[in-house]
This record gives structure tokens, sequence and C-alpha cells, in this order.
């Protein structure tokens, strides 16, 4: 099972075709103006693209080849905005209550309680909008969009109005909800390290394309071009030729010779870019040399040091390379234990596994 | 002190109201949201008994009204009475020279939901008429009381309008305003006093009224 979209507009451009997989929760990360919204709202029937295909498994929503446009009353879908649109002049309970309309009043509103304790927000039925918080408007606004059991629920940034910690409860609550009811999440965000805790799916967007899109762990470990290292805010992104055979083959990084696997990815000849994660530059431990060491170390001196709550990140110059930098992250006792400091000399291992190259498209 | 002519006002306001406020709210809902390019042209049209003088207004009702338009004699044929100089022309040119007053707090009314509180209602499966009668409507509603009270309010005091489309027959179209202004004709100071100042209370009672509600209802519907 899948929902399956392929749009085709001007006015915000969209020029997509996606294949995203059914019960999981699916992170839509870009930039402002990517066309994050705009995919959710042509997936909801609230904009009308100038062509496309929304099709959840074999129930098609919109095909405009065809004819065929739902309209968003009747497509089987959730949708959380971003300020959540609750109905200001009714209660939580009647909020609810409003997806169920097609249900006979009397278990309209039990069902409507039940909801709104599943979102943790019993005891405030009789509340407006108004009086409650903004964590509190968010779980109506979830459980009013659950209410209909959509097969397909929409969240635009549902985190970004409350605070912190609020934001932290509600994480839980969305993976609490979901374990319980598994419907397709898409979830709208431009904050990648929330996409990357909640999704399990991550699409990239930017410019209304899809960068790159596949399982989480995948799409941020191995970015498949530049723009997809962009938009995950990789820091260490270089360029080199590839030497040698393919029994050889080694990536020319200044003075240094670089393993690289023997894909194709990295014919001889090509000059490529690539990157590597800050947290898989193996840094050689000074009290104890590790199996790693011996493939592509290279000498370096970190230039500066920055400490991030517990994690440290060093930014190092290798030997010979005065201008380049060299982005490493390590948790602060590993820093601690190898006396990490400005104008230090240490060596580093860039795996091969761990080399990413990228398109330059 | 004129009863008669207090009476047929007061039926004509209400009679006007009740014709034009449900057009109002179809055509201000439609005008608050439609992105239709002929949107600022019917404004400017809705908003033009605004700015004409009585005269013109009255002066084209007649002709279109009167024995000579097609209009007059299809209704006459219709209705089995004329429409120029009777309470039912009154009312359709009462109904018309309060446009304005009814569409412009109504639009405004719709234009201020959301649009995001708009589309939760679709999203929340809520056919047109449902998302009309249990969102928009009771959001409008300040928009629906101020449109009421003022379309009531003035048509109690439309003068010139009603002179010139329904002349001075009482019982028919002779109104308070019309009958305050025979009673100074007539050197009447204190029956023209009179009414006059009855006018002033009932508009004062209609408009202080239509506050109070807004102060009692709808702070709490406010997000």
């Amino acid at each position: 099972m899948s929902l399956r979209i392929a749009l085709g507009h001007d006015g915000p451009p969209l020029d997509l075709d996606l294949a995203l997989p059914a019960g999981e929760i699916v992170g839509i990360v870009g930039p402002s103006g990517s066309g994050k919204t705009s995919l959710l709202r042509a997936i909801a029937g609230l904009l009308r693209p100038r062509r496309g295909r929304v099709a959840f498994d074999h129930d098609v929503w919109l095909d405009t080849a065809h004819g065929i446009d739902r309209p968003t009353r009747e497509r089987p879908i959730g949708y959380v905005s971003q300020h959540y649109g609750l109905f200001p002049h009714l209660t939580a309970l009647e909020n609810v209550a409003c997806s169920l309309l097609d249900r006979p009043p009397a278990e309209r509103d039990a069902q409507a309680r039940a909801r709104l304790a599943q979102a943790h927000v019993a005891g405030l039925e009789e509340r407006r909008p108004r009086e409650l918080s903004g964590g509190q408007q968010q779980r109506v606004a979830m459980a009013r969009a659950l209410a209909r059991n959509p097969r397909v629920l929409l969240l635009d940034e549902p985190f970004s109005s409350v605070d912190r910690s609020t934001r932290k409860r509600l994480y839980v609550e969305l993976k609490r909800l979901h374990a319980e009811l598994s419907p397709t999440v898409l979830l709208v965000t431009h904050d990648l390290d929330e996409a990357a805790m909640l999704a399990s799916h991550l699409c990239l967007m930017q410019r209304g394309h899809i960068v790159q899109q596949g399982p989480t762990r995948e799409v941020m470990t191995r970015p498949a071009t530049i723009a997809a290292a962009r938009l995950l805010d990789l820091p260490n992104l270089f360029e080199g030729p590839i030497q040698g055979t393919s029994a050889a083959r080694r990536l020319v990084f200044g003075p240094h010779h670089l393993e690289v696997p023997d894909t194709g990815a990295f014919a001889s000849g090509r000059t490529i870019a690539w990157t590597i994660l800050p947290t898989r530059v193996l840094l050689h431990r000074v009290d104890r040399p590790s199996h790693g060491e011996r493939e592509n170390p290279v000498p370096a001196v970190i230039a500066d040091l920055v400490v991030l709550g517990d994690d440290v990140i060093a930014r190092l110059a290798p030997a010979g390379m005065p201008e380049a930098r060299l982005t490493l992250k390590v948790s602060q006792h590993v820093a601690e234990r190898n006396a990490l400091a400005v104008g230090r000399d240490v060596t580093v291992s860039l795996l091969r596994e761990a080399i990413v190259p990228l398109e330059t498209k | 002190m004129d009863w008669v002519a207090l009476r047929l006002s007061l039926a004509l306001a209400a009679v006007t109201l009740l014709v034009l406020l449900p057009l109002g709210i179809v055509a201000g809902r439609w005008l608050a949201t439609t992105r239709s390019r002929a949107r600022p042209w019917l404004e400017a049209l809705t908003a033009l008994p605004l700015v004409l003088p009585p005269t013109v207004v009255g002066y084209y009702l007649l002709v279109a009204l009167g024995a000579r338009s097609p209009l007059g004699p299809a209704f006459e044929r219709i209705f089995g009475a004329p429409l120029a100089f009777t309470f039912t022309g009154l009312v359709v040119a009462s109904v018309i020279v309060n446009i304005p007053f009814a569409v412009q707090p109504l639009q405004r009314a719709f234009a201020a939901i959301p649009p995001d509180v708009r589309e939760a209602a679709q999203c929340c499966g809520l056919s047109r008429w449902q998302s009309f009668a249990r969102i928009e409507l009771p959001l409008a509603w300040p928009g629906v009381l101020s449109a009421a009270v003022l379309t009531f309010a003035h048509t109690l005091g439309e003068f010139g309008v009603v002179l010139m489309v329904g002349g001075s027959i009482p019982g028919e179209t002779k109104t308070i305003a019309i009958a305050i202004y025979d009673r100074v004709q007539a050197f009447d100071t204190g029956g023209a006093g009179a009414m006059a100042l009855l006018l002033v209370v009932i508009s004062f009672a209609t408009v202080a009224l239509s506050y109070v509600l807004s102060e009692r209802w709808l702070k709490p519907a406010k997000r």
C-alpha cells in the first residue's frame, strides 16, 4: 500500500512524482517556499494543481487526465494546519464533533469525548479555543483531525507555534497516536532534527521538486546530490578527481590519496563531489590505536573548536590544505579524553565506506 | 402625531430587512470569497447608492418601475397592481438604496473569517451548507447584526428616494420622515417636533440595542 502523488503546478511551482509508504510517518523537509505546504494542500484538495494524480492504494482522489477531482470533504484525510484552524466559536468538544457529523448525535458526543481523551485533553471539553494553551489547541486539532479515522493525516508545521517543552511532549504524543492508530502521516517541517526524530521516511524538497526521498536514516547519512547535502546542512562538501585503476582507486584530497569503494560512482578519471558526515570522521585516539586507523589516515590541525551541549564540533585543517576545513563531531567526553584544543595536531581516518559520492545535478 | 406614518415606516423597515438580509448574506459572502476579476466593479456597484443623491436613484427607479418601462407593466400584469407610488414599489426602492448598508458589513464579516478555519471545515468533511450554517454564519454574526441594524435604522430615516418613488400617499407610501416634512411645510412645528423626537428615540434604541447585544453575545465568540 502506498500514497502516490504526481503533481505539476505553476503558482506555487510544483513538479514531483512520489510514492510514499503507507502507515509510516513521512517527514517533508525543505526551506520555506519549497512547496511543502502546497504539496499537503494538493493532497487535501485545497489546491487544484494544473495537472496531477493523487491515489491512496487503488483509491484515486485526483486525476486531472481523467477529470477525477474528489472534493476535500470526500477525501479520507485529517489536516492540522500551522495555526490549527480551530473553530473559534465552538468548544473543544464541538470542534471534534464537527468531524463526526455523519454519525448519529448520541454517538457523536461519546466519540468526540473519546478522541479528546486519546489526545490527552480530557476535562477541557467545554473550553473554547481561546481558553486553551497552544499545546492544548494542537491536541484538540489533532483529535479533530483523527476523529474521522483518516487514512492520511496531513500535519503542516504542527509544532511551530508551541514552546520547546510543550513541543517535546507533543512529539511523544504524535508517536503514541501513530503507534495506536497507524495512519499514514505526512509531517511538513523546516526543522530537520524534528523530522529525523519523528519520521521513518524522509522527503527533501526544494523549489517544488523532491531532491531526495527514502528511509530517514539512509537520506540523512547518504545524501545523493549536492543539493541534498546542502539541505541536510552537511559541512564537509569537497571535490576531487579519481585516479588509479579499478583495483586500486584513489580519491585525491589535496596531498592525500583516499581509498574509495569499487563502485561506478567512483569511476576512474572522473572528478566527483563528495561528503563525509562529521560524526563519521574517525578520530585516532591518543591512548589506544584502533582497527580502522590504517584506512585513509589524514593528519590535521584543529583550527577551531565549539562546544554545543554534549557535542564538540571541531574544524580541522588537513595537512597540506590550509584553506580546507574538515568538520568533526564527537561527544564531549571523547574530546576531553583526547585533549582536543585549538592548534593541536590530530589524525583522523576518512573510512572508505563513509565517503559519500554526490551527484552534481 | 401621525401613527399611520410611523406604522408604515416600521413595516417598510421590517420588510426591507426580511428581503435584503438573505440577499446581503449571499452577496456579502460571495464578494468576500470570490477571486473573480469582476469583484471590484461589483463592489463599486453595491456602494453606488451611498454616493448618488437620492433624486438620481429615485429618478431611475421611477423610470424602471413606471408604466413606460417593461418592468412596471409586467409586474402589474402578474400581481394586478402597479409598482410606482405603492408600498411594494417603496420596498423595491428601499431594498436597492440599502444594499451598501447590508452588503458591506456582511462582506467584511465573511472576509474576516480566517482561511484556515474555512478550510478546516472542508477537511472535517462538512458539506457546503453545514460549513455555512455551523461555522461561517455564526462567525459572521456581528456583521449580520450590524447589517440588520443599519438597514432597519436607515430605512426609517430614508427620505429622498421614498419621496421620489412613493409620493406621499397616506397609509400607502407616506412614511414618518415624509410626514415630518409635511408637518413642517404646514407650519405645524409641534407635530413635526414630536415625530422627529420619536424617530430619534426609535433610531437610538435600535442602534444602542445592537451595541449592547454585541457587547454581551459576541465577545465570547471572538478568538
